[in-house]
């Protein structure tokens, strides 16, 4: 047993775990927090992307001890109290979820993306780097539209600058 | 009609919780003092259990139980059902062998669980797993039915002689016979459905309760029909009778057929709890769910079609060899027969369909339904048939369709079906119109022009939703009935809770049902509730399967508003003072008919409840139940167009372009029914291009994660063109056909139809890998 302590969506964490614990493991079992899911057993799916130091990682991947001291953020801390994340209001927006199962992981990824990208996105390079993250419901077609919708809205404050 | 009612974009109430990460999935339950399961898997296809020792399992660290099948038979527990009685042409009942929840004696395919662990924690229960001990004797396996019907192949069961479970027919041989004895010109394939994993991204999860205190067992997990899970449970099983099990389908990502089905996991876990006193979860990792969740398709058909010199087709006869797997699963015998076999008439007068299907066992996973259930396959049958005599007769594919669509309803084929309303040109014209069909040509040499083959392909389909009515199934063998109900209870506040037997995985039940309510009270989708998943709330249902959620799950909840609505206009007209005709509902008032009388429904639903001023003789409060039966299946069709480009250097295929027009009849959300489309349209896609399920000869499944099976990403699709006509269903009273498989139904036979004319080839089995198309291409080449 090791005691794991980081922050998650702001707020300080602990908890003892064994070496083995993933991530996900411990943001679900030893934290609570349930949103991110896990989809698979080989780092395909994606279904539990986090971001960790600002950065989109598989918590499948990643064991917890790794994660120490570092800050995580999952899609219970994206929102602003109310206020949706300029990207989930577009996955409901443009009807980009359906089970809602893999929607935090592609969450995730999308704000990642955005983000890296300035929010300068085409269809082509959406699809391209949605390629760590599946789908079975949706076909991804609404995805897709979701997230060039929430970059375009993510690029105009800094296209006004 | 308000801005929520039927035919709105609305967008999704549950949406809310899904973007939040609030969803509330099975493996996100937790209990006090819950432990945790992990199964014990045969790592043969096909072996006798010698011994399984236990003992250093059970030592082991954090370990509550370790359970082993022969205690599961000791304990009574029943084995595993098939709700479907088939029987052969010559009368005999279908031959099935036990299927128990964990093997005893015989283990019949890879991953078959022999025994549970139970321990305080996950990892525990996986490191004790591995210290059970069990010592096989292999015995020789078979995979593939041409094979598993051979003279001295390995035999699964000896209930079933020849590892034949039955062998089937529908339709009229002679008439057949003489069809094809009269016809100009035949035209004969055989035809490949490959096997595939249906793959929700939720892997099946089950946590099993038991309250001693109570005697009382709950069950949350991962279904698509709670309701028909707990009566299998309990009258089946021997778990505990119906009012001493409650189940919880909560949230469920995903299901796609896979999640109908009462798993070996979910009787264990129960089972187990008891025993063990404790609360136990199990969730399946996803290696576990290829190995365990039903597999779908796997059909071999020799298919024949008869036309006379004018290319009107005069006669079918196929023959399907449908895999059924290692035992039967709870829908599988019905699958390649009732919803296969009478669909073999397509969009077409075809005056004569002799079909015979034998099924039969083989060393794999179960097979059973998976989206669109025996439709696919007929639609692939057909579609690929139509498209190789239209490239046989040198006609064109679209123009051979349309010269034998079914153009007046009713229309009673050969084979079961009367179909009752549909207009398959008007599809046909808004899908060839879309693509730009007369371009095509330009567009082919565009592309040879860049190095790349250029090809489109057809596929027009039907399907049958909302498997009706209960009487003509029960007549065909089925052991349940096709209802659905519904209850709308008013609370004194005017908001409104609808219970329904159906059970959402993602189609937006919660939003649909609700703009039902909104349409018909005048009030906001947020003032009423959906209640489902749950028996404890919801009396009974028959759940989500066969996209006949709408078509009768909502008619039942039409028919409950009804009877509310009918007692709301007594009470209303008597506080007005007023005739109960004259009382008319509109933007959530009851008004006086001509006059400027009027109150609000939340008033009415008020003095139901307080009773102070009620017609005399009538029972308070507001709240009413219905059961609804339909008449008739309901008939979508639809034309889907798929254009592709290969790359001759990698044998890669790109599809470029995609039409869909379907009529699916009234649209409650045409953004939920357009959802329903894209999904569809994928893996219908993904089993042309990408999905296939392999086995070693031995049984070894090779194709068990995501390195190995290949899911179709975001940049293996095109985004779609989506377009719909209409004829509304005559059969319920919201004119709603279904559309939550079309996309699966039809999309195969059109991809593969447009490769084929791309490589000028008469067929190529799916999935149609960039290797297969390579080589392909490179056998043409090689004969040129
Ligand atoms: S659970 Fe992490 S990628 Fe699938
Ligand atoms: S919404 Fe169900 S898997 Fe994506």
């Amino acid at each position: 047993m090791t005691t794991v302590s980081m922050t998650v969506n702001g707020r300080q964490v602990s908890a003892d775990v064994e070496d083995r614990t993933l991530l996900v493991d411990y943001l679900r079992n030893a934290i609570g927090l349930t949103g991110t899911h896990v989809g698979c057993d080989t780092s395909q799916c994606g279904a539990c992307v986090v971001h960790l130091d600002g950065r989109a990682v598989k918590a499948c991947t990643c064991l917890a001890v790794q994660a120490s001291g570092s800050s995580v953020t999952t899609v219970e801390g994206l929102a602003k109290g109310d206020e949706l994340h300029p990207v989930q209001a577009a996955f409901r927006e443009h009807h980009g979820l359906q089970c809602g199962f893999c929607t935090p992981g592609m969450i995730m990824t999308a704000v990642d993306m955005i983000n890296r990208h300035g929010g300068n996105l085409d269809e082509a390079t959406v699809r391209h780097e949605l390629e760590g993250n599946i789908c079975r419901c949706t076909g991804y077609h609404n995805i897709v539209k979701a997230i060039l919708d929430a970059a375009s809205k993510m690029r105009m404050p800094a296209a006004a600058e | 009609m308000g801005m929520e009612g039927i035919g709105q974009r609305v967008v999704r109430k549950e949406d809310k919780r899904f973007i939040t990460g609030k969803g509330k999935y099975t493996d996100d339950v937790k209990l006090q003092g819950m432990t945790h399961a992990h199964f014990v898997r045969s790592p043969h296809a096909h072996a006798r259990i010698r011994s399984i020792d236990t003992a250093a399992a059970a030592a082991m660290p954090g370990v509550v139980a370790v359970l082993t099948g022969a205690e599961l038979v000791g304990d009574r527990i029943g084995n595993l059902i098939c709700g479907w009685m088939i029987h052969s042409k010559d009368g005999s009942p279908m031959k099935m062998g036990a299927y128990p929840a964990m093997a005893p004696e015989t283990v019949r395919y890879v991953g078959q669980a022999v025994a549970v662990v139970v321990a305080e924690t996950k990892n525990q229960a996986r490191d004790a797993a591995e210290a059970v001990v069990v010592d096989y004797e292999e015995l020789p396996a078979v995979t593939t039915v041409l094979d598993a019907i051979k003279e001295g192949a390995p035999q699964l069961h000896p209930e079933a002689p020849g590892n034949r479970v039955y062998e089937w027919s529908l339709g009229d041989k002679a008439a057949t016979d003489a069809a094809f004895a009269g016809a100009a010109q035949v035209v004969s394939m055989d035809i490949l459905n490959n096997r595939l994993v249906p793959n929700p991204m939720e892997p099946r999860s089950a946590v099993a309760n038991y309250d001693a205190g109570d005697d009382q067992l709950t069950l949350w997990t991962t279904s698509q029909n709670p309701h028909v899970a707990r009566l299998v449970l309990s009258a089946f099983y021997n778990i505990a009778p119906e009012h001493k099990l409650r189940v919880i389908a909560p949230d469920v990502g995903g299901g796609f057929g896979s999640k109908i089905y009462i798993y070996p996991e979910e009787i264990v876990c129960l089972w187990a709890s008891r025993k063990a006193n404790r609360p136990i979860k199990w969730t399946s990792d996803r290696t576990e769910a290829f190995l365990t969740d039903a597999h779908g398709r796997d059909h071999i058909t020799k298919a024949e079609m008869a036309f006379d010199a004018n290319h009107k087709i005069l006669g079918l006869r196929v023959h399907t060899y449908a895999n059924f797997g290692a035992y039967m699963s709870l829908f599988s015998s019905s699958v390649p027969t009732y919803l296969y076999a009478t669909l073999l008439s397509g969009q077409y007068v075809i005056p004569a369909i002799y079909a015979e299907v034998d099924g039969v066992y083989t060393n794999t996973v179960p097979v059973d339904a998976y989206r669109g259930a025996g439709r696919p396959e007929a639609t692939y049958v057909l579609e690929r048939m139509m498209e190789t005599a239209a490239r046989q007769f040198g006609v064109d594919p679209a123009e051979l369709r349309r010269k034998n669509f079914i153009t007046s309803f009713p229309y009673q084929t050969p084979v079961i079906m009367t179909y009752d309303a549909g207009d398959y040109n008007a599809s046909l014209d808004a899908a060839l119109k879309a693509i730009d069909y007369a371009g095509f040509p330009a567009r082919k040499a565009e592309a040879k022009a860049r190095g790349k083959l250029r090809g489109i392909g057809l596929s027009c389909y039907i399907e049958a939703c909302g498997i009706a009515p209960s009487k003509a199934v029960g007549s065909l063998g089925a052991g349940v009935g096709l209802w659905e109900s519904a209850e709308v209870r008013v609370n004194p506040v005017g908001t409104v809770e609808v219970l329904t037997g159906s059970h959402s995985h993602g189609q937006g039940h919660e939003t649909t049902f609700a703009q039902l309510v909104s349409e018909r009270l005048g009030i906001g989708i947020d003032q009423v509730a959906i209640v489902h998943g749950d028996t404890d709330k919801v009396q009974f249902g028959m759940g989500t399967y066969g996209s006949r959620s709408g078509a009768v799950g909502m008619s039942a909840i039409l028919k409950a508003m009804e009877k509310v609505e009918t007692k709301a206009k007594k009470i209303a007209a008597h506080l007005m003072e007023a005739a109960e005709g004259d009382i008319v509902i509109e933007g959530g008032e009851f008004k006086v008919a001509g006059t400027d009388k009027k109150m609000p429904f939340a008033l009415v639903a008020l003095a139901a409840y307080t009773g102070h001023n009620l017609p005399d003789g009538m029972e308070p409060g507001l709240k009413e139940g219905a059961f609804y039966d339909p008449t008739n299946f309901t008939f979508p069709a639809g034309t889907y167009v798929c254009e592709a480009e290969i790359d001759p250097d990698t044998g890669k295929t790109t599809v470029v372009n995609f039409v869909a027009a379907d009529d699916f009849g009234r649209m409650i959300n045409p953004m939920i029914v357009e959802g329903q489309v894209h999904g569809g349209l994928a893996q219908g896609i993904g089993q042309a291009l990408l999905e296939g399920t392999v086995y070693t000869d031995d049984g070894q499944l090779m194709t068990a994660s995501y390195m190995d099976y290949a899911m179709p990403r975001a940049d293996d699709l095109p985004s779609f063109d989506l377009h719909h006509t209409t004829t509304l269903c005559p059969g319920n009273p919201l004119g709603i056909k279904g559309c939550g498989e079309a996309g699966a139904i039809g999309s195969p036979p059109a991809v593969i139809n447009a490769i084929t004319d791309a490589l000028g080839v008469r067929d190529i089995a799916m999935p149609a890998t960039p290797a297969r198309v390579w080589n392909a291409i490179h056998g043409r080449m090689a004969a040129e």
